[in-house]
């Protein structure tokens, strides 16, 4: 382009100019937007990436002098997670918390998503009298802060109900292991308005043509709901279920109140918040055991990522 | 530092236990479903011959009930929601009105006592710096983002970077900004901020002790970690934007800045109101972060920590239970909004 042909024209030349300045100035725009991206993009990634490095520097370095002079005095060492995985007593013993988080995530995720799935087809495709109402209703429950639901539930596990001082249901009465169940039930009551609710969003939009065809050849709601509808949300399956294995596996609060705190049942993250809180300048475990509770979640993430952008997509943008 | 796996089994018991017990549920239910409707479906063939037999003009034949099915799908769901949302949420109201050994009503006291001692209205002011500061500086964020990494060439590293933080437990990313803010007397820093300050120089400082510094350290936390769910759907809502608008926009000549203002921000203002509105709900509710990162000390607390406080640790059920509420009545208007919103949008 810089060498315009003799046998063109003028004219051509005088498009020609402003198109290269144009092209100029956008390159140069889109040099500092990609500047700028990379910047923000360091910003975000410099903390978790001082914390990774730090977790594998000995503890007399980490306690003393900065990550970054990692880069100028290399030392490596595993000791940070050898010691904060496997020793007992009070400093670490995370192993054996990470059994407790993979046991509360597990059944966490499977419950609601079963029941939400089931749900969420009654609500789309069987036509009966006030569903609409029964949506609606399920729908305004995501708006409950489950705050409010924390006292109430742990009384009913601890001493069932009571009407008029006659025992309705009885008590739970769970020591140790048992204690999970409290914590699957709380999790799958807490995920089910937005479960059904996504669900409900990508059910409702299977084509009614599928429906109406099966239930002219004599299928019952049951045999569609397996054959027909369960394959074609697999997709959407799986992002509410990254989604939930994410929600479950990183949340403190409700472990925190229905798992106790030992280490028969408490998460990762409750332990985490407590050598935060108890061991706060032990740095060389507060790295490494941060990095033992984030690489389940980043695994997941990383491998599943199309999955879950796609379900939050289809939760916060179609409404 | 040995471990005992042995010691571990119980656990993995337990989890057989749920799994075994999500199968039966789960299975039960399908079969139950399935036999339910060929008993129904029999019983009016049965019918059906036995009316024919006997010469009687045959029963009309009915539209088959529905309702009777449906109700199996949604019994679970309704069970659970039941048992720990709404009865829970009924008793909470009622309990924010009882004394602390919840068995006499107080009427409003609790409320009173909220907004009466000093303690607590530094909570809820707190409360509203986060969620006046967290929607808005991380839509922001995001938005910028979005925009100027859309159509770069490494779109999607460049966007996973970001979207990392989502993954990381609130309670992991209050740890790792721990490490940031960290102080270390006058010798080496070994937090980045000081080191930062330190390198300008300027004095080290103990960040997360001064108040009201701290809170916004923290607040920095929350939109580190939600900044990447702004980004994500905003840059969706971006590319949603049909290219022949953008290109007869570009043909008029427009700038790059009248182009947002005019074209790109009203196409995507309802993903912006959708995005502002879920991080307000979620802050509202934050509490993992404030708990690890300074257990509500130094005048950081915000009403979730408060809440768990006087419920769990101060046995003060009763005004645990009304700030409970108020976030309950905080979240409302915020969800009318967003139900009008999406009302008008299926409508326009």
């Amino acid at each position: 382009m810089t060498t315009a042909t003799p046998t063109v024209g003028a004219g051509v030349q005088a498009t020609a100019k402003p198109g290269r300045a144009a092209r100029v100035r956008k390159r140069l725009n889109s040099r500092t937007a990609t500047l700028v991206s990379i910047v923000l993009a360091l910003l975000w990634t410099v903390p978790t990436f001082g914390l990774f490095i730090s977790s594998f520097r000995p503890e007399n370095q980490i306690k003393t002098t900065g990550w970054w002079t990692f880069f100028s005095d290399p030392q490596f060492t595993l000791e940070n997670y050898r010691e904060v995985l496997f020793s007992t007593g009070s400093s670490g013993q995370l192993a054996s918390y990470f059994i407790n988080s993979l046991a509360i995530t597990i059944p966490s995720v499977l419950f609601p998503i079963a029941f939400a799935s089931l749900a969420a087809y009654a609500l789309a495709w069987i036509n009966f009298k006030g569903r609409d109402w029964i949506y609606i209703a399920i729908f305004a429950m995501q708006i409950v802060p489950l705050q409010m639901a924390l006292v109430p539930l742990l009384k009913f596990f601890s001493t069932g109900v009571t009407i008029a001082g006659i025992q309705v249901l009885p008590a739970w009465d769970l020591v140790d292991e048992q204690k999970f169940a409290q914590v699957w039930f709380a999790h799958t009551c807490f995920a089910l308005p937005f479960a059904v609710y996504l669900l409900h969003n990508f059910i409702s939009q299977l084509p009614g043509e599928l429906m109406e065809s099966a239930r002219v050849d004599g299928a019952t709601h049951p045999k569609i709901f397996r054959t027909i509808v369960l394959p074609l949300i697999t997709p959407a399956l799986a992002a509410i279920g990254i989604f939930q294995f994410l929600w479950v596996w990183n949340d403190l609060l409700v472990a925190l109140i229905f798992a106790g705190g030992g280490n028969e049942t408490a998460p990762l993250t409750v332990r985490l918040a407590e050598l935060a809180g108890t061991r706060g300048n032990e740095w060389q475990r507060l790295t490494a055991g941060a990095f033992v509770s984030i690489v389940v979640p980043l695994i997941v993430f990383l491998s599943l990522q199309r999955f879950f952008v796609r379900g939050l997509l289809a939760g916060s943008v179609k409404g | 530092m040995e471990f005992d796996f042995a010691a571990e089994q119980p656990k993995f018991l337990m989890l057989m236990y749920g799994l075994i017990a999500f199968v039966a549920v789960v299975g039960g239910l399908l079969l139950l479903l399935d036999v339910v409707p060929t008993w129904f479906a029999r019983r009016r063939e049965e019918r059906l011959v036995a009316a024919v037999a006997s010469g009687a003009p045959l029963p009309r034949r009915r539209k088959p009930r529905e309702g009777a099915i449906a109700i199996f799908f949604l019994l679970p769901t309704l069970l659970f929601l039941a048992v720990g949302l709404v009865v829970p949420a009924i008793r909470t109201t009622l309990l924010s009105f009882m004394d602390k050994d919840s068995s006499n009503w107080v009427g409003l006291a609790n409320y009173a006592w909220m907004f009466s001692e000093d303690s607590i209205v530094r909570v809820l002011i707190n409360s509203l710096i986060w969620v006046l500061l967290v929607p808005l500086v991380a839509t922001a964020f995001g938005l910028i983002y979005a925009v100027l990494v859309d159509k770069a060439r490494f779109e999607s590293v460049a966007k996973s970077l970001i979207f990392l933080p989502m993954a990381i437990s609130f309670v992991g990313a209050a740890i790792i900004w721990k490490f940031v803010y960290a102080y270390r007397g006058d010798g080496d820093q070994i937090g980045l901020l000081n080191q930062i300050v330190v390198s300008l120089g300027g004095e080290p400082k103990q960040w997360l002790l001064e108040s009201p510094l701290n809170t916004l350290l923290l607040i920095v936390i929350m939109i580190w970690i939600q900044a990447g769910f702004a980004m994500v759907v905003l840059s969706a809502a971006i590319k949603a934007i049909p290219a022949d608008i953008v290109e007869a926009a570009r043909l008029d000549g427009v700038s790059p800045w009248q182009m947002f203002w005019q074209i790109t921000m009203p196409s995507i203002r309802p993903a912006v109101i959708v995005v502002v509105v879920t991080l307000s709900i979620a802050t509202l509710k934050v509490f993992d972060i404030v708990r690890t990162a300074t257990n509500g000390n130094y005048d950081t607390s915000v009403i979730a920590n408060e809440m768990y406080n006087q419920a769990f640790r101060y046995g003060e059920p009763g005004q645990g239970s009304a700030l409970a509420v108020f976030l309950f009545v905080l979240v409302i208007p915020i969800v009318i909004y967003q139900i009008r919103n999406l009302r008008q949008q299926r409508e326009g």
